[in-house]
This record gives structure tokens, sequence and C-alpha cells, in this order.
């Protein structure tokens, strides 16, 4: 399998992700350059976290518009599977691949630790056979987090089962204390109708070995193997 | 040509920065402001077209690229 981590000028964790991908999974993996209009010979896209052109205006705002996203987002209607992370999911959202918006963090503060987000679903690229339920512990580092939908359309998230991650206390359970951004219904990871598609804000790649405090996150990119093996 | 654009959170979206300034005015002692919204301001200077197609072109530079239409809306101004 080979993924490949797309670099925008200001992406920060693009490192981390090729590291994770061929050094604790075993797999290829290569940079794909913004300006790349060609992903080149690739099973899987990653866009990693980061301040994407500074993220002016709006986070991934400016992002969106650059050629590598045209040839992304071909890439994911043909189903090939596209994980965005933290900066990377709010560059999808502003291409309109994933519903949805970031506000401001509810605190108005930079969020950097731990959180323990319940996996939603195990029939996404990012979750291919990870048991519902389980609970894996990642790090945030945002401050525009704050999951936003208007009440009818997050209904119908639901109802599409597009929620994949939400913010829970260790053992799994709902809480506000657990909700650090203040997230509509603590959504902090969703999919497209189609599942190859899939955002979310904590860093799997900064928590992939136990060495640094967490090795969950390296199920997140195992998963994507999976689903890809899978096809 | 001179485009005024003018992006603000939707009123049915909680604006986290508007309510921190709305305490620290009430910290000052502004107790009467019952609201605050912070948006978003820009000018654009657009050459060579008559007025209307500046604020056609502005508007659609607004929806595509200033505002995000999920969580803002905007409002287009062109000054003669």
């Amino acid at each position: 399998m080979r993924i490949g981590v797309v670099t925008f000028p200001g992406s920060n964790s693009d490192h981390d992700a090729y590291h994770v991908v061929k050094h604790v999974c075993g797999e290829e993996s290569c940079f794909i350059w913004h300006k790349d209009t060609d992903l080149g010979r690739v099973d899987a896209v990653v866009l990693p976290g980061g301040f994407a052109y500074g993220d002016y205006l709006r986070t991934g705002a400016i992002a969106r518009f650059s050629p590598v996203m045209q040839a992304v987002q071909a890439f994911a209607k043909r189903g090939f599977p596209v994980l965005g992370i933290c900066n990377g999911f709010q560059i999808l959202q502003e291409a309109g691949m994933l519903p949805g918006a970031m506000l401001r963090n509810r605190n108005v503060k930079f969020l950097s630790q731990p959180v323990h987000v319940r996996v939603e679903r195990d029939d996404t690229v990012a979750t291919e056979g990870i048991p519902r339920g389980t609970v894996l512990t990642m790090p945030i580092a945002h401050g525009e987090g704050n999951f936003y939908l208007p009440e009818d359309e997050l209904q119908r998230l639901e109802g599409e089962g597009q929620v994949v991650f939400r913010y829970t206390a260790k053992d799994g359970r709902i809480d506000e204390e657990s909700n650090p951004n203040g997230s509509a219904r603590a959504i902090a990871g969703i999919c497209n109708r189609e599942r190859n598609v899939v955002g979310l804000m904590p860093h799997p790649e900064r928590a992939a070995e136990a060495e640094i405090g967490s090795a969950d996150g390296r199920r997140i990119f195992q998963a994507m193997v999976r689903a890809l093996q899978a096809v | 040509m001179k485009a005024r654009v003018y992006v603000m959170l939707k009123k049915s979206v909680f604006d986290p920065q508007g309510r921190t300034i709305q305490d620290a005015l009430g910290g000052l002692g502004y107790r009467n402001v019952s609201d605050v919204r912070q948006g978003k301001y820009f000018e654009l200077s657009l050459e060579g077209m008559p007025a209307a197609q500046a604020k056609e072109t502005a508007e659609e530079i607004a929806r595509r690229v200033l505002a995000n239409p999920v969580i803002e809306s905007y409002r287009v101004e062109v000054e003669q």
C-alpha cells in the first residue's frame, strides 16, 4: 500500500503522518506537494494537520483552492480513501467534501491536550475493523474545532450514520466536561456518505507509539491499511 | 471601484469571541451592552468595471471565498 501525504505551506504534521505510515505501519508513503495536479501512484491520501496558508481568512479556506485539492476531490469521487486530520479536516469541510464548519473553541482558547474519543462506526476508511464503542486516546491541538451544523442538518448527519468519533470520558460516557471545544453532539470526526472520506480533529499521527504517550492513533492508520486491503 | 464586504456569523451561530468581548465590557462597567458580534470587513479594489459588474464580482468573491455559507452571511456595498 502507498499512502500519500499532502504538504501545504504551513503543514506541520506531514512528517509525523509519513513516519507513522512508513516506519510504524511498514507501508509505503510519499509526500505530495500542494502545487501538484497529479497525485501520482497512491492508494490513499492524508491531509495532515498544521496551519495551511497560515489559516488566513478561515482555517482551510485558502488551502481548499490549492491545485492539489482538485486532484484530491477527483480521487475521493473515484472512491479512494482520504483522511483529513485536524487542519486537513477543516480543509475537507471548506472544500465541501465533508459537511459542517468549525467555529472557535467554546472557551476561545487554543487547546493542546490529550482527549478520549469513542469510535462510532467500524466501516469507514479510518475505523475499519475497530469495534464500535472503542475509546481511543489522542491529542488535540486546535483553536477552531467547535464542530457546527444547523440542527436539521445535524439530524440528517446522525441519520446517515456519518458520525465516526465523539469526545467522551475515558470510559466512553458522553459528558460536558469531556467535550473540549463545544462541538455539537460532541462530534470529533465524521465521514461522507460513501465512508471513504473521513475527517477528525484529534491527531492519530502524534499518538502512534507508546513511547510518546499513546499508541492508539496507530489503530487508525492500521484501519486505513485494512480498508485498502479489503478493496 | 471599491467594494466593501462585511462578513458576520449567522444570527443562529454562537460567537465565542463576541461573547468574550461582551463579558470583558461588562467587567469594565459597560453593563448595558447586551450583545457583541464580531465579524470581518474587506475592501476590494476592482479595476476597469462598471458598478453593477463590480458588485456582481464582489458578491461572487464573497460567496465563494470570503464567507463560509455554513456559518456566515455577507453583505456587499460598492462605492462609486
